[in-house]
């Protein structure tokens, strides 16, 4: 068992540049996060707040515009930022997987499940056709899908959503990773199925003793299956820590926002909570705390200067200028 | 050529890197070839130093200035019959942009007419223009212009009337698409509540959105007319002599070509190239200008 | 699938069918049919016979009859030059320019598919542009130009290649280059833009993502998918190829379908450039059904639909 953590994330930013150079989106600004082995991390932010950057960046599979400015990704010790991407690609599937949210667009529709599923097998691996092809089946057994003979040799347009997503997450654990990153991989899928699809997902990471990131801008998803939360805002984690602290008493006035839009049903006269304004564009972020513009509890300072990460104690942060006292942690 | 209209089914490309080198956006250079061309051809009677009509056969052959036996009196040199080169290129500018225009404007009058009325009315009107359309469509543009040129015999106006009948369907397919989905809108059903006749939406609601689209693709349509006519002329069935046309030119110097008199062919070729590489600049530019989501042309 | 295939062939003979009527109407409406119909030079007694022959007095509708009941047979006129129906003319010539088209299409995709992924791939930069210029110069230069300059360079200057006739290979090459050119173009234009739409998506980020090596990714799931429009097209730009090929055959005296309506315009003789054009009109046609067809078979998507 390796000491410290899996995957060590520090100071990392992402910056998308215009062909003219003009315009610079800090899709990922400064972000520090840690996950340690067998661990649930849970990214939770709105749309736009970088969260799906963040993991194309983890893989390194950025489209051209976007740049890494600065930090470190350490994965099992090897600083990723700096591999080159033929040293990605032996990463890249084999020791961190990712899952996409949309599984009729990330299967390619002119080749056959068995071969989607296989080819990693074959990739990493080296393995012969017949080997992978067996891995294929066991593989869509264990993701639950019934009579993998017939399935292997299928279509993807002839499965249902929900087929698909377990298909994924198949081709995902194929080569036996030590992380799966999961960008919103219930997001398409129908209420009905949500669920199931959660539970199949902390199987897997129980039996294949997995660490877990899991974007979702799903708060009760994060209740249920996160042991940490990192919550984003304009490229930014605003708050760490475990989830079950952070949910009692959030920090950041962002999460306590979040946690209070969340219809409850025991609220019966209650109208919905909604969070004033719009998120800033990232190209041309407020002086001072990006949330200050939408922030109930903003003060002089917030407007004025970007809150550094503050630590908390007990594995917790905020970038709040609130954080910014000797705060006694009550268990 | 004919088959230049295959650049109406292709997805678009970005305007080429060559283009947008000008005035930031504007693609200078092929706007002021056109222009020029159209300024040449206003002015040819002023500009021409010579009858393009007529020659004299004591000075026949003679290569451009530039050559030896060449002369400052024939810039670009003579023909089989003594014409001067420089002359009949000039004028054949002329007959290049009337029947070019004329011809677009005339395709695009009645393909848009028609693709909104088919469009927007809907039902067997529609399936009708569009069998019309989808059947004309499939006969190769060159060949159909032959054999109508075959049918009326040739003249500059007729040439006019034929080309225009050879490509209005391009129009009304592409326009009659941009309708369909511009019935849906909310200012069509406005105008509809509000008890417009179809007339007057047709008229006032749906043709000023489509003509951005209609004066794209005239644009990128010049190019593709005048080549067609160029082929036409070409080929013999064009704009009849003695009127000096660019095609004809073309082809009274192919026999020439094989003794090295490459200044008949290669001039006049290159005349209908920078022309139509204009048209095409300028097109492509105006369609990013005019709306970027102008995806199918 | 049955339902689709059934569809387009009901299109096809619909389309078909008013071919026939628009080539009708034109010649019969325009002018005055008969002097179109008959020989140059033809006497009084011979117009009247066509007249009769072809009920030229009769109602429009008997002479579409007439005309279409000929067509059934498979009689498309007889040419007054050559003095063979028509229809023997144009087959015996057609396969000259499909050989000619065929050649022209495979130079085209040869040249066309492989610039165009190049161009995908290096987006932006060298090869890009290059392509760029290329596909401009490709669809604004007109074929019968670049076969002349072809002939000055290649047979005047430097004497390396026959300028005109057919016979050997040599013969092939410059017809089969102008001819190609113009599509060579179009098709690296719409290989660049459909690789470029395909490497946008999810399912190639998901290959990335599975750690496949960069040039498997672009090869085996960029390249496949990319290519069914390509493919698509060149489909029906090869129909209209063999259509189009009026002016370089013409440029290099290449004895098929285009010589011929040339010989027939020049000759003034109608019934072969009436046949001409009705037979591209209806291969055009058949054609498109069939890659309408064919599409449906490559496609699993289409085809498991039914």
């Amino acid at each position: 068992m390796r000491a410290g953590p899996l995957l060590e994330i520090r100071d990392l930013s992402t910056h998308y540049v215009s062909s003219r150079g003009t315009r610079v989106v800090r899709a990922v600004d400064q972000v520090s996060l840690r996950i340690n082995a067998g661990e649930t991390l849970g990214i939770v932010g709105e749309s736009g707040s970088g969260k799906s950057t963040l993991a194309l960046t983890i893989l390194r599979v950025l489209p051209p515009a976007a740049r890494i400015v600065s930090g470190e990704m350490l994965f099992e010790g090897e600083d990723l930022v700096q591999k080159s991407d033929a040293e990605m690609q032996h990463v890249r599937g084999k020791r961190i997987a990712m899952i996409l949210q949309d599984p009729m667009a990330s299967l390619n529709p002119l080749f056959t499940i068995g071969d989607q599923v296989a080819e990693p097998i074959r990739v990493h691996e080296g393995a012969g056709r017949a080997t992978a092809w067996r891995r294929a089946r066991e593989l869509l057994r264990a993701v639950r899908i019934p009579s993998p003979e017939t399935r292997v040799t299928q279509y993807p347009h002839e499965m249902s959503g929900g087929m698909r997503q377990r298909i994924v997450g198949a081709i995902g654990i194929s080569c036996e990773p030590r992380l799966l990153i999961a960008d919103e991989p219930t997001t398409s899928l129908d209420l009905t199925i949500q669920a199931q699809y959660l539970n199949l997902l902390r199987e897997l990471q129980r039996a294949h003793g997995l660490a877990l990131i899991f974007i979702t801008h799903n708060l009760g998803i994060v209740a249920k299956m996160c042991d940490q939360l990192a919550v984003m805002y304009a490229g930014r984690v605003v708050e760490s820590g475990p989830v079950s602290r952070i949910f009692n008493a959030p920090a950041h006035p962002y999460t306590e926002a979040l946690l209070n839009s969340i219809p409850r049903m025991s609220d019966s006269a209650q109208r919905l909570t909604a969070i004033e304004g719009q998120p800033p564009d990232l190209a041309a972020l407020p002086r001072g705390c990006s949330f200050a513009p939408r922030c109930v509890r903003a003060f002089d300072r917030c407007h004025v200067e970007t809150p550094p990460e503050f630590a908390l104690g007990g594995g917790r942060t905020a970038r709040c200028w609130l954080a910014d006292r000797p705060r006694i942690e009550a268990a | 050529m004919t088959i230049q209209t295959e650049a109406i089914a292709l997805p678009p490309r970005s305007p080429s890197r060559y283009a947008s080198l000008r005035l930031g956006d504007f693609p200078l250079i092929p706007a002021l070839i056109l222009g020029g061309v159209a300024f040449v051809a206003i002015f040819a009677n002023l500009l021409a130093p010579h009858n393009p009509e007529i020659g004299s056969l004591a000075a026949r052959f003679r290569p451009p200035f530039w050559e030896t036996g060449g002369s400052a009196k024939y810039l670009l040199g003579t023909d089989q019959l003594g014409r001067d080169v420089l002359s009949r290129l000039i004028f054949g500018a002329r007959v290049s942009m009337v029947v070019g225009f004329t011809a677009v404007i005339f395709a695009g009058t009645v393909g848009t007419t028609l693709g909104i009325i088919s469009g927007y009315l809907g039902g067997w009107v529609d399936q009708v223009v569009m069998r019309i359309t989808d059947t004309w469509l499939a006969l190769p543009p060159l060949m159909f212009a032959i054999f109508l040129a075959a049918i009326v015999g040739p003249s500059m106006w007729n040439i006019v009337i034929i080309l225009g009948l050879v490509y209005w369907t391009r129009y009304a397919r592409v326009i009659r698409g941009e309708v369909l989905s511009l019935k849906e809108r909310e200012f069509v059903r406005l105008a509809i509540v509000a008890g417009c006749s179809k007339w007057t939406i047709m008229y006032r609601h749906i043709l000023p959105n489509v003509v951005n689209s209609a004066i794209v693709l005239g644009t990128l349509m010049l190019g593709v007319v005048i080549i067609t006519e160029a082929s036409l002329s070409f080929l013999g069935v064009g704009v009849p002599p003695p009127e000096p046309a660019w095609g004809l030119m073309l082809s009274d110097g192919k026999q020439s070509l094989m003794v090295g008199r490459w200044w008949l062919s290669v001039l006049p070729g290159l005349c209908i190239m920078l022309m139509v590489l204009s048209a095409n600049l300028l097109g492509d530019w105006l369609r990013v200008k005019l709306d970027p989501q102008l995806r199918q042309l | 699938m049955k339902q689709y295939i059934g569809k387009r062939v009901g299109y096809c003979l619909l389309s078909l069918f008013l071919l026939s009527v628009t080539i009708f109407f034109f010649v019969r409406v325009t002018g005055d049919p008969a002097t179109l119909l008959v020989e140059p030079g033809a006497s009084q007694a011979d117009m009247d016979a066509i007249r009769h022959q072809f009920g030229l007095d009769q109602p429009l509708w008997v002479q579409y009859g007439i005309f279409m009941a000929s067509l059934a047979h498979g009689d498309l006129g007889q040419s007054f030059y050559y003095r063979t129906p028509v229809l023997e003319l144009y087959l015996s010539r057609l396969p000259n320019s499909l050989y000619l088209a065929v050649v022209a299409m495979a130079f085209s995709l040869a040249i066309g598919i492989p610039s165009g992924v190049l161009a995908s791939v290096r987006v932006g930069r060298f090869w890009d542009n290059a392509g760029k210029m290329f596909t401009l110069l490709g669809l604004s230069l007109p074929s019968f130009w670049v076969g002349l300059v072809l002939i000055l360079v290649f047979s005047v200057y430097l004497g390396w290649l026959p300028s005109s006739g057919a016979g050997t290979p040599l013969h092939l090459i410059m017809p089969a280059f102008a001819l190609g050119w113009y599509f060579a173009a179009a098709h690296m234009r719409l290989t660049r833009s459909s690789m470029l739409e395909v490497l946008g998506s999810e399912y190639v980020k998901l290959a990335r993502l599975k750690g496949l090596p960069q040039s498997l990714v672009i090869a085996k799931h960029a390249f496949k998918n990319a290519l069914i429009p390509v493919l698509t097209l060149a489909g029906i730009n090869l129909v209209i190829m063999v259509n189009a090929t009026v002016v370089v055959e013409y440029v290099f005296a290449w004895p098929g379908i285009g010589r011929l309506l040339f010989e027939g315009v020049t000759f003034r003789d109608f019934p072969v450039v009436q046949g001409v054009v009705l037979m591209g009109g209806a291969m055009i046609v058949i054609v498109n059904m069939v890659v309408d067809i064919l599409y449906a078979v490559i496609d699993p998507r289409i085809r498991l639909e039914s």
